[in-house]
């Protein structure tokens, strides 16, 4: 029920919608709870809403606990 | 193999090395989904175990709640507009699908603001959206009831099930039955809240959280994160899925649960009434309160008969160890709402675990 899909912002047009890509399709959603995203950020969008803007500076790769890892070799 | 698939694997290993015996709780049908359809549980040694809680909107319902919307829809001049999910859950008597079939007017909608077109197209209709979710979907219908107040839309109104997250968990800490050591926190619940309430819980009950996003390598993530911690005798509230959500949540999104909704106590299946727990519409959006508006009194509570979700939602049992599991109930025939919702426990282990584990 709260699955969110990630989208990619294309367009932003009046009153506070949004055009964005999912996989290829386009859809418009309401930008309203993230009124600073930006053309081509991605949000995560939930129920016709984008929830909140993806920060893609924090990939999945980060891998963040890497090195300790490495001590249960 | 690529390095992430790589980072996976260590991942894994180190879980797997894991001598002490833990229990971890996930409180997220999404990830009740992705944990069955992963294998993420099989894969866990027999040390650690995974269970589901009360995350699933739908199947926490409560019956006489999922009863009073019913009785909504069989009054008059009534289209009723909600999400997919409620349609085939079964209330005492009837589902909504069925009254469907009998002739009442419901409508699946992806968005509570497709409820507003069908308000402005249907003038001489009473349009009622069916709010349900947690702290995800309130935003969404708050800033629905917003835009139809703004415009006027007299023949609009929601039904308000909604239900916020964190007391719930106060609950499943403080009770002695359910012994878990740490829990993976959900993860869209908490692009709205962020980390603050489970920072408050972690540390009432010395209890690790995590929020956790819904890859295979997340959760991993996820409960590695816990383990160490559990390791370190930390109690700490952290943000595995931090590409997402923010220390503070969505503070627009807070904001506008605030300024629409009053927590109210609420009846949770399985967890029976929670103070605090519920969402009323506030005072200047009464007119709006479908439950006021068509005068839907409470409902009593009628279990289910041989249903035990109640107890798979607190984790108390396993589905496969409901007598119904696979035999009278599935997702087919549900019995319960937990085998109708597709991120109910029961409806996941079914679909996920072969045939011959399924108790
Ligand atoms: S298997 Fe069916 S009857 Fe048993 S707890 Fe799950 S939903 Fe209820």
């Amino acid at each position: 029920m709260c699955l969110g899909v990630p989208a990619k912002v294309i367009e932003l047009m009046a009153n506070e919608v949004a055009r964005v890509d999912v996989n290829g399709n386009q859809t418009e959603i309401s930008v309203r709870l993230t009124p600073e995203v930006k053309i081509n950020e991605y949000v995560l969008v939930h129920a016709g809403f984008a929830m909140e803007i993806i920060d893609e500076s924090i990939a999945l790769e980060t891998m963040k606990y890497l090195e300790e890892l490495l001590q249960y070799e | 193999m690529s390095e992430i698939s790589d980072y996976q694997q260590q991942l894994l290993h180190a879980i797997q090395t894991e001598k002490a015996s833990v229990t971890l709780m996930e409180v997220c049908g999404t990830h009740t989904m992705a944990i069955a359809k992963s294998g993420i549980r099989e894969l866990l040694p027999p040390n650690i175990k995974l269970l589901s809680g009360p995350g699933c909107p739908v199947c926490v319902t409560s019956q006489g709640d999922i009863d009073a919307v019913i009785e909504l829809v069989r009054q008059k001049d009534i289209i009723l507009v909600t999400f997919g999910d409620m349609m085939r859950v079964p209330g005492t008597y009837s589902s909504l699908q069925e009254e469907r079939s009998q002739g009442a007017d419901i409508r699946i909608a992806y968005s509570p603001l497709d409820a507003l077109r069908v308000a402005r197209e249907n003038a001489d209709k009473e349009i009622v959206f069916l709010g349900i979710g947690f702290e995800t979907t309130a935003p969404a219908i708050a800033v629905t009831l917003e835009q139809a107040r703004s415009e006027g839309l007299g023949n609009f109104s929601v039904f308000s099930l909604h239900k916020v997250v964190p007391p719930a968990l106060e609950l499943i800490f403080s009770d002695p039955d359910i012994n878990v050591d740490g829990l993976i926190c959900p993860g869209h619940v908490s692009v709205v809240i962020g980390v603050e309430p489970y920072e408050i819980l972690a540390q009432k009950h010395r209890k690790p959280c995590v929020i956790t996003g819904f890859e295979t390598l997340d959760i991993l993530e996820g409960i590695y994160m816990l383990l160490k911690q559990i390791k370190q005798g930390d109690a700490q509230a952290e943000i595995q899925y931090r590409r997402v959500v923010k220390r503070e949540g969505n503070l627009v999104a807070r904001q506008s649960i605030e300024k629409v909704f009053k927590p109210v106590a609420a009846r949770w299946r399985g967890l029976g009434v929670i103070p605090d727990s519920g969402l009323a519409l506030r005072e200047e959006f009464e007119h709006m309160d479908a439950r006021l508006k068509f005068n839907i009194p409470e409902m009593e509570e009628i279990p289910i008969k041989g249903c035990a979700c109640g107890e798979v939602l607190t984790g108390k049992i396993s589905p496969p160890e409901c007598l119904l599991f696979g035999r009278a109930c599935t997702p087919l025939k549900p019995v319960g709402p937990c085998m109708v919702s597709h991120e109910g426990s029961c409806a996941a282990y079914y679909r996920y675990t072969p045939a011959k584990g399924r108790g």
